[in-house]
């Protein structure tokens, strides 16, 4: 008896299965993704296309191998809720007995000033179930309260983002260069994080001038020394003037003492030269500005817009809407 | 030899095409297809031949589809430093490259079929049951990724889902088969003693063949739960297949010694451990809470460092060491450059692997404390880096070595003029090794 044909076909079908699982079956759930709605702006479409000049950044992104050392994708371990009264309503005395109800351990003095310096977080770090009932107990007369979903983890602790990267982040992309490495640190919200054109300039053009210990390579290349003529170019370096510093994390090392950079030795040009950012670099900054990942969406939901570092906090408070209709919605 | 980049990054920072942005990928790419799948398809046409008791048919056909490989590779490593990489991993090779590679495994496969269809032998041996899965898969494989990645891409995450996919079943289906393979064959060759069990190997087999290309997408990735989930699971069953291999195996070697040079064997057993422990690392990278601390860090390249050059390549040099003094008709020159070779590789490989595993668990948890800075959580992981480095350094002098004994031994072939059909094999393998 001949087996052969049917064990070939027995052995193909298995080996198909992966192909099955993991291609057919993300394609048809979201290989066809389109637009999703922002979920506390029904206006806004997201994600949007990036502009042109961020696309053909992308491609120097991809033709540089900046994925081989940085990540785009934000990791959320879960989420809790914050408690947020946001208007005394008309009967305070009833409010103070609910802030009490709430908060059993203050004293009816302390509940007092709670309800009268507002906008407030009066409970935080507390689970979906206990944020609704001390939604709805807070409630009375006309009193506004809000349950603030607060997104958890170590990427988002370290400011990287608001919440986890979701498929739909990267439904423009191409290629999306989600990286696997984290030798830098992650950019999937780098436009958020960081002060703009001159500083991203300036940092690719001498990393440890701006990031002291940087392991970045220089990518000096992508600048041109062109000799100052009679006015200097739009887009050159600033070499002097204040110049915000941040350590490797993304955090902001003087905000208090502006100071003027120093360039490495080999960075320096020549006297009478100037640096110019060559249309790669342009290119590139612009994408670089263009990353950010923190619009709330169905399978990311978010209350709180990221706050640009010591930017003081503003809460900003907001429902997360209710789930949409059925629609077949991706998972989450 | 990209990790010396970070001793220095001011180091060659004045040219685009050594950025290490750049060094990085065209080594994965050059380890990848330049050493490991051609040397993994030398080995193939030999243990096809061999267990099938035939003459290699058309070697012809093999030898130019070794020389049209390698020039694509080698046009795919320029088309990466200048930019022009696709930027998914392990698929780095730009499009205008992927025609040409696949032209190249396409005629070698075709040998490989052919040869396996004329085998004389009716028995099939376990060794051939991997060997023939893996040489159907590669096409299969290489041009759905291809295809779906660089000719008619997908839109936004998915093509890097296919990438994740396709690096899943090369691995496991390629080169894990094609590993095993040859440990099933060599061991018993070099014991002279049968295998314990043909039914733990099928075991394995089977398994594999169901779980095995399932297991590429890392739990970190932003996609439905779902699709990790699968993952995991994947990786959690291939563990059975990693067990009944370690118990086949073992029982096989137990109390053996090998006749002959140690050399093979050492390599072999090398090989097999580097497996076992590979296995497990990856089922474990696999579980949600471990790759909380290992994804991002340079746990995830010991791994793969582990299983494509601890297990796979050292498996193969094993095979080389076997086949070559049976294809040329005479022993390798230089016994003493075996030994360095031999014994470079692996003192290598364990100083690196092992350095970036631990340096990459104390990145992970550094990354894990908000509190640690940016830079501080790096720096366990560039101390790794530095030791693997110097591993790397060993690797590369045992290469020289094998170079060397190649070259020789070349030169010796060609002035015998002796031809045995089998040489253009071991042709493609003798051009890349050193990469």
């Amino acid at each position: 008896m001949n087996r052969g044909p049917y064990l070939f076909l027995g052995v193909f079908c298995a080996m198909a299965l992966s192909w099955v699982g993991l291609i057919l079956q993300p394609q048809l759930q979201i290989g066809w993704g389109r637009q999703e709605t922002n979920v506390l702006n029904t206006l806004e479409l997201y994600p949007q296309a990036r502009p042109g000049l961020a696309q053909q950044g992308l491609q120097v992104y991809r033709s540089l191998g900046c994925a081989t050392c940085h990540s785009r994708q934000i990791r959320q371990t879960g989420a809790s809720f914050d408690v947020g009264l946001t208007g005394a309503g008309t009967n305070v005395p009833e409010l103070v007995q609910a802030i009490l109800k709430v908060k059993p351990d203050l004293t009816p003095a302390q509940a007092t000033q709670q309800a009268e310096r507002l906008p407030a977080i009066l409970v935080a770090s507390v689970d979906k179930a206990t944020a609704d009932a001390a939604v709805t107990n807070l409630s009375v007369g006309g009193a506004k309260a809000v349950a603030n979903l607060v997104a958890l983890g170590p990427d988002i602790a370290r400011g990287w983002g608001s919440g986890r990267s979701v498929a739909a982040d990267y439904l423009f992309e191409q290629p999306a260069l989600l990286g696997s490495q984290r030798v830098g640190p992650d950019l999937a919200n780098v436009g958020l994080r960081m002060p703009g054109r001159a500083w991203h300039f300036l940092h690719l053009y001498d990393p440890r001038a701006v990031v002291p210990g940087s392991v970045m390579p220089p990518y000096r290349f992508l600048f041109e020394a062109r000799k100052v003529g009679a006015k200097p170019s739009p887009e050159v370096l600033r070499l002097s003037g204040p110049t915000p510093k941040f350590d490797a994390g993304g955090t902001r090392t003087n905000w208090t003492t502006p100071e003027s950079i120093q360039l490495t030795a080999a960075a320096a040009p020549p006297s009478g030269f100037e640096i110019v950012p060559t249309d790669d670099a342009q290119a590139l900054v612009a994408y670089l500005l263009s990353l950010r990942t923190d619009v709330p969406l169905f399978e990311r939901p978010l209350s709180a817009a990221l706050a640009p570092p010591g930017a003081g906090t503003t809460n900003v408070v907001v429902t997360p809407a209710p789930a949409p209709a059925p629609t077949p919605a991706p998972a989450p | 030899m990209a990790s010396l980049k970070f001793h220095a990054p001011q180091l060659l920072a004045g040219s685009a095409w050594l950025t290490y942005g750049r060094l990085q990928p065209a080594a994965t790419h050059a380890l990848l297809y330049g050493f490991a799948v051609p040397a993994g398809l030398g080995v193939v046409l030999w243990l096809t031949a061999r267990l099938g008791r035939v003459p290699l048919q058309l070697p012809g056909v093999a030898f130019v589809g070794g020389v049209v490989w390698n020039l694509g590779v080698k046009l795919g490593l320029l088309g990466i430093l200048v930019g022009d990489s696709t930027g998914y991993e392990w698929l780095e090779m730009p499009r205008y490259a992927a025609p040409i590679v696949f032209a190249g495994y396409s005629l070698v496969a075709v040998s490989a079929l052919l040869t396996f269809k004329d085998r004389r032998e009716s028995q099939l041996y376990v060794s051939q049951w991997f060997v023939l899965a893996a040489v159907f898969w590669f096409p299969w494989i290489f041009s759905t990724a291809e295809l779906l990645v660089s000719f008619a891409p997908l839109r936004g995450v998915m093509p890097t889902v296919v990438a994740w996919w396709y690096a899943g079943n090369l691995a496991n289906l390629w080169f894990g088969f094609i590993g095993l393979a040859i440990l099933f064959y060599l061991l018993p060759t070099l014991l002279n003693r049968p295998l314990y069990s043909q039914y733990h190997a099928m075991l394995a087999f089977w398994v594999l063949v169901l779980f095995g290309g399932g297991c590429g997408i890392p739990q970190s990735a932003p996609l439905p739960a779902w699709m990790p989930g699968v993952s995991t699971v994947c990786s959690l069953f291939t563990l059975v297949a990693v067990v009944a291999v370690a118990i086949n195996l073992y029982r096989t070697s137990a109390s053996g010694r090998p006749d002959g040079s140690p050399f093979p064997f050492a390599l072999v057993v090398f090989s097999a451990t580097a497996y076992v422990v590979a296995g497990f690392l990856n089922s474990a990278a696999a579980l949600p809470s471990v790759a909380a601390i290992t994804d991002f860090t340079f746990f995830t390249p010991a791994r793969t460092q582990l299983w494509v050059y601890g297990f796979f390549g050292v498996a193969v040099f094993a095979a080389m060491y076997h086949i070559l003094p049976r294809v040329l008709g005479f022993a390798l020159p230089s016994s003493r450059l075996v030994k360095l070779h031999a014994g470079c590789a692996m003192t290598g490989l364990a100083l690196s692997v092992a350095a970036l595993a631990s340096g990459g668990l104390a990145q992970g948890r550094g990354l894990n404390d908000p509190e640690v800075a940016f830079l501080e959580a790096l720096r366990p992981g560039l101390m790794a880096l530095r030791l693997s480095t110097l591993g790397d350094l060993l690797i590369f002098a045992g290469q020289l070595a094998l170079c060397l004994n190649l070259a020789a031994a070349l030169v010796g072939w060609c002035r015998r003029g002796f031809l045995p059909v089998l040489a253009a094999a071991a042709k493609p393998d003798a051009v890349e090794a050193g990469r």
